[in-house]
């Protein structure tokens, strides 16, 4: 009972220290280093924070006088993950409707609705994905009664109530089978709404105090936000599956020059790959689909990534179910797919990329985060075992030079029922 | 123990049925015909057509080997010859002539993987409306059903179950709309033109229970009983006593009207079907146990069962499995409590655990979910051993089901299920290389025309490829 009372005595510190205090300055010492910019791991190294952002990571950092190190006895030391297609902080339980903010369906708003303003930092997922070495998400709206989806949320999974990055860092549309369904019921239906809105954004950003056409189908509200879509100050998530679809999207930069298009999903990307290499749009492949699930995803493959890779393009990995914590068993798979006879897999440095530098570069954000080298936010996560092997577990988490708190339900419960049975008195007071 | 009795009991009387296609034994001269007709009738009318296809006599040499009971041989032969594992033993055992030599050092075996948790051919892929078949979802009871009627064989699903995963057997169940879903099926994961051609020989059937949200929300939403917790065991416990007059009646020589909803009820109280309950809240499976009590049966398996670490010790007291994910987690509120540690605990409480996927991808990496149980399980101080943790992915499935007499081991004598695995299948970086059935070569990753394919993928994009 003693043992029981001091462990829930330390849990309850953690969770009081959750507010962290400032960016420190802070070596990361004696850790088998990996840099996730697909090199492979390094020998034993050193990770030097100063303010918050990476200053060297290497095996030959001099560590200044005065700042804190953490020994990492040997341990893995890498970048925090970064899961670029998330509902991360918009849900607490995804089958209870009133704390599921992911969809809005009924909103008489599409394009113009901003995901940052229901992200809560403190929500269950953020602490459950960070106890799991995610430190960075791109959060997508994912539905509206309307094909696009509003304006996604970079943030940060630090415990602190100042989650997002960037608010409004991009547009999310769905074509392929859930965007017909939207448009109307085709995707021809589909390609009208997205040509008309654009060229209605377009207009609106000409004469931005005008007055608009009088057969306009876009609220004013939801075709400002489009603008930054067709000037190319926001990217456009895109989610697509069939290799025509692909196709399809990346002929629109035909019409609309400036669109900054980021393909998501992509199970038969591997049939127009050498297209995708050549147009240069990155992809956030959902990884391992090998089955097909739907008319849109019938060459789907495990291969799909390694095939994409090998052709050039620019590819990583997206979403992950609904747990971003699963991100490196799924870039542990395609290790693994390199050893199939005839499978196309990844290298372990390209596979620990594609869920830390690959999509932060995909966001734009490569120069802010995702890899231990200089300038980026000291983002660092200490594993027990190989990061992408499945027995493997976090052992500590910094966001911004900041050591982090992975306590969180899943832990309390583990620690209440470690011991079995009830003791003098019921379990409700075993905290 | 007892309840483990009553659990031989129960297989001997399925073999029986099985054989000899009838009921009960009674017999009674003076009954009337519709009598006779209520009791001795086919209970296997849709019998298992499947034979395992040809292989020739097959000895894997220098692997670690898992047997599936917790045994583990470095530099390991195994044996495989008529269909069955003939041998197993270290570097010292003879292979005879005439066997194929396959060079497995550096590589791992074990039983073939068993997925008691699946959805295939019910829910299969293209996952369209015209599938959907998996769930009877307009009543809250629908024991009547089959899962087997529903079984669509070309499921490209199958396919990536071996292929990936190493499934040899799986059981196939209803969806969880209802209190009582139907008849699962467990079906050996080989391909056939017929549901028949695939079902496992002599396995009893399932009977697909369910607690908890998903009956009171499909019911609850359609205004009727039942909407809530309260209302799911009200309607199970009105059910079960239908169950026990039909029984009874039957007994008696007085039941005339066969109903395919209380045989399959009475199999189960005859201890010829075994209950697997989909249920997640430590509460509600402790109060399935007493109801399981109150009328005479026994549970084989929680599926899901997500709470299942607060209760090992009821478990382990009613030998009831618990099926479970290693850490899907909080996608609807009695998931609220997950923990990857369910698995540590459990069998720190020294309960049965299988793990399962009840999901045509997971089912792919039920390798994978063991081992990240297995490593949560080590972070809390809970050691272990990796031919330990291959027990939940073999025997245990295989008791639960109960087909462990056939398969689930390698033990001489059983089914040749057997999985080469290119390393250690606890690894994420591991795969099968090669699977037998029934000591046949079903998969081989280095032929490509021991892939399986499909009707629905001929002609279609990536035919034959890796999947």
């Amino acid at each position: 009972m003693r043992a029981a009372l001091l462990v829930a005595g330390t849990a309850l510190a953690a969770v009081v220290s959750a507010a962290p205090t400032q960016a420190q300055d802070v070596a990361i010492t004696n850790g088998r280093l990996v840099i996730g910019d697909g090199s492979g791991p390094l020998g034993n190294g050193t990770v030097l924070i100063r303010a918050g952002k990476v200053i060297a990571a290497g095996p030959a950092v001099v560590i200044p006088p005065g700042v804190k190190t953490i020994d990492a006895e040997g341990k893995w030391v890498t970048p925090g993950l970064v899961v670029a297609v998330t509902d991360l902080g918009l849900v607490d339980v995804g089958a209870v409707e009133d704390s599921n903010d992911s969809d809005a369906d009924k909103s008489p708003f599409s394009a113009a609705l901003d995901v940052s303003a229901a992200i809560n930092p403190d929500d269950l997922p953020i602490q459950v994905s960070r106890a799991g070495g995610v430190t960075r998400a791109a959060v997508a709206p994912i539905g509206t009664s309307s094909i696009f989806g509003g304006q996604g949320a970079i943030i940060d999974l630090g415990a602190d109530p100042n989650a997002v990055t960037v608010p409004r860092a991009f547009q999310y549309v769905e074509l392929g089978e859930t965007g017909a369904r939207r448009a109307g019921g085709s995707r021809a239906a589909t390609y009208a709404v997205l040509f008309n809105a654009l060229t209605e954004a377009r207009e609106l950003t000409l004469a931005p105090a005008g007055p608009r056409r009088d057969d306009v189908l876009l609220t004013r509200r939801d075709a400002a936000a489009l603008g930054a879509v067709v000037s190319g100050k926001q990217p456009l998530y895109v989610h697509v599956e069939r290799a025509s679809d692909i196709r399809m999207v990346l002929s629109l930069q035909r019409d609309f020059p400036l669109l900054k298009l980021i393909i998501v999903g992509a199970a038969e990307g591997w049939m127009v790959a050498g297209e995708l290499a050549r147009s240069g749009v990155p992809v956030l492949a959902t990884p391992l689909t090998d089955l097909p699930n739907s008319f849109e995803q019938l060459g789907a493959t495990q291969s799909n990534v390694g095939r994409m890779k090998a052709a050039g393009v620019k590819v990583s990995l997206g979403a992950f179910g609904d747990q971003p914590r699963y991100a490196p068993q799924y870039a542990g798979n395609l290790v693994g797919l390199a050893k199939v006879p005839g499978a196309s897999g990844l290298s372990w440095g390209q596979a620990f990329a594609a869920i830390s530098s690959g999509p932060a570069e995909a966001l734009g954000m490569g120069d802010r985060f995702g890899s231990l080298r200089p300038g980026r936010a000291g983002d660092v996560v200490i594993w027990d075992g190989d990061p992408l092997e499945v027995s493997s577990g976090v052992v500590r988490v910094l966001i911004d030079g900041i050591e982090q708190p992975l306590g969180n339900h899943q832990t309390r419960l583990r620690e209440r029922y470690s011991k079995p049975g009830e003791g003098a008195l019921p379990k409700a007071y075993e905290w | 123990m007892a309840s483990r009795l009553a659990r031989g009991a129960a297989l001997a009387l399925v073999l029986v049925a099985v054989c000899g296609g009838a009921g009960h034994a009674k017999d009674k001269k003076d009954e009337s015909p519709a009598v006779k007709a209520a009791r001795d009738f086919d209970t296997n009318p849709y019998p298992s057509t499947y034979r395992a296809y040809p292989g020739g006599p097959t000895a894997l040499i220098g692997a670690t080997v898992y047997d599936g009971l917790g045994g583990r041989i470095e530099r390991g032969t195994v044996l495989i010859a008529d269909g069955k594992v003939m041998a197993l033993g270290g570097p010292d055992l003879a292979v005879p002539d005439g066997f194929t030599r396959i060079d497995a050092a550096g590589k791992f075996v074990t039983p073939g993987i068993i997925d008691i948790h699946s959805h295939l051919g019910v829910y299969p892929s293209p996952g369209v409306e015209a599938n959907s078949d998996g769930n009877e979802a307009t009543a809250p009871t629908t024991p009547e059903v089959w899962a087997e009627h529903s079984v669509w064989p070309q499921d490209p699903g199958f396919s990536r179950a071996m292929a990936n995963g190493g499934i040899t057997s799986l059981e196939i169940l209803p969806g969880s709309a209802n209190l009582m879903g139907g008849r699962s099926v467990v079906l050996k994961n080989v391909y056939s033109r017929t549901v028949q051609g695939m079902k496992f020989p002599g396995a009893p059937y399932g009977l697909k229970m369910a607690c908890g949200e998903n009956p009171k929300r499909v019911y609850g939403s359609k205004g009727r009983i039942p909407s809530t917790r309260m209302g799911n065991f009200a309607v199970d416990r009105a059910t079960w006593i239908k169950a026990k007059e039909y029984r009874a009646k039957r007994e008696a020589g007085k039941l005339e009207t066969r109903d395919l909803g209380m045989e399959t009820l009475a199999g189960v109280l005859d201890g010829s079907i075994l209950v697997q309950n989909h249920c997640y809240r430590a509460d509600e499976m402790a109060l399935v146990l007493d109801m399981a009590k109150e009328f005479g049966y026994h549970v084989s398996a929680f599926h899901h069962a997500i709470e299942a670490y607060k209760i090992g010790d009821l478990l382990k007291a009613s030998d009831t499995c618990a099926a479970i994910w290693s850490d899907w987690w909080g996608f609807k509120m009695e998931a609220y409590d997950a923990i990857p540690e369910n698995a540590g605990l459990l069998y720190k409480a020294g309960a049965c655990v299988v793990i399962h996927s009840d999901d045509e991808n997971g089912i792919q990496r039920l390798n994978q979910e063991a081992a990240k149980a297995q490593g949560d399980a080590r972070r809390v101080g809970v050691e272990i051993a990796d031919a330990e943790v291959i027990r939940w992915l073999t025997i245990n499935p295989a008791k639960a089901l109960g087909i462990d007499k056939q398969t689930g081991s390698l033990e001489a004598g059983k089914m040749g299920d057997v999985v080469l695995w290119n390393g250690n299948p606890l690894s994420v970086y591991s795969r099968p290389e090669k699977v037998w059935v029934d000591g046949a070569l079903m998969f081989d990753s280095a032929n490509r025309k021991r892939r399986a394919v499909s009707d629905f993928e001929l002609g279609q994009p990536g035919e034959g490829d890796v999947k």
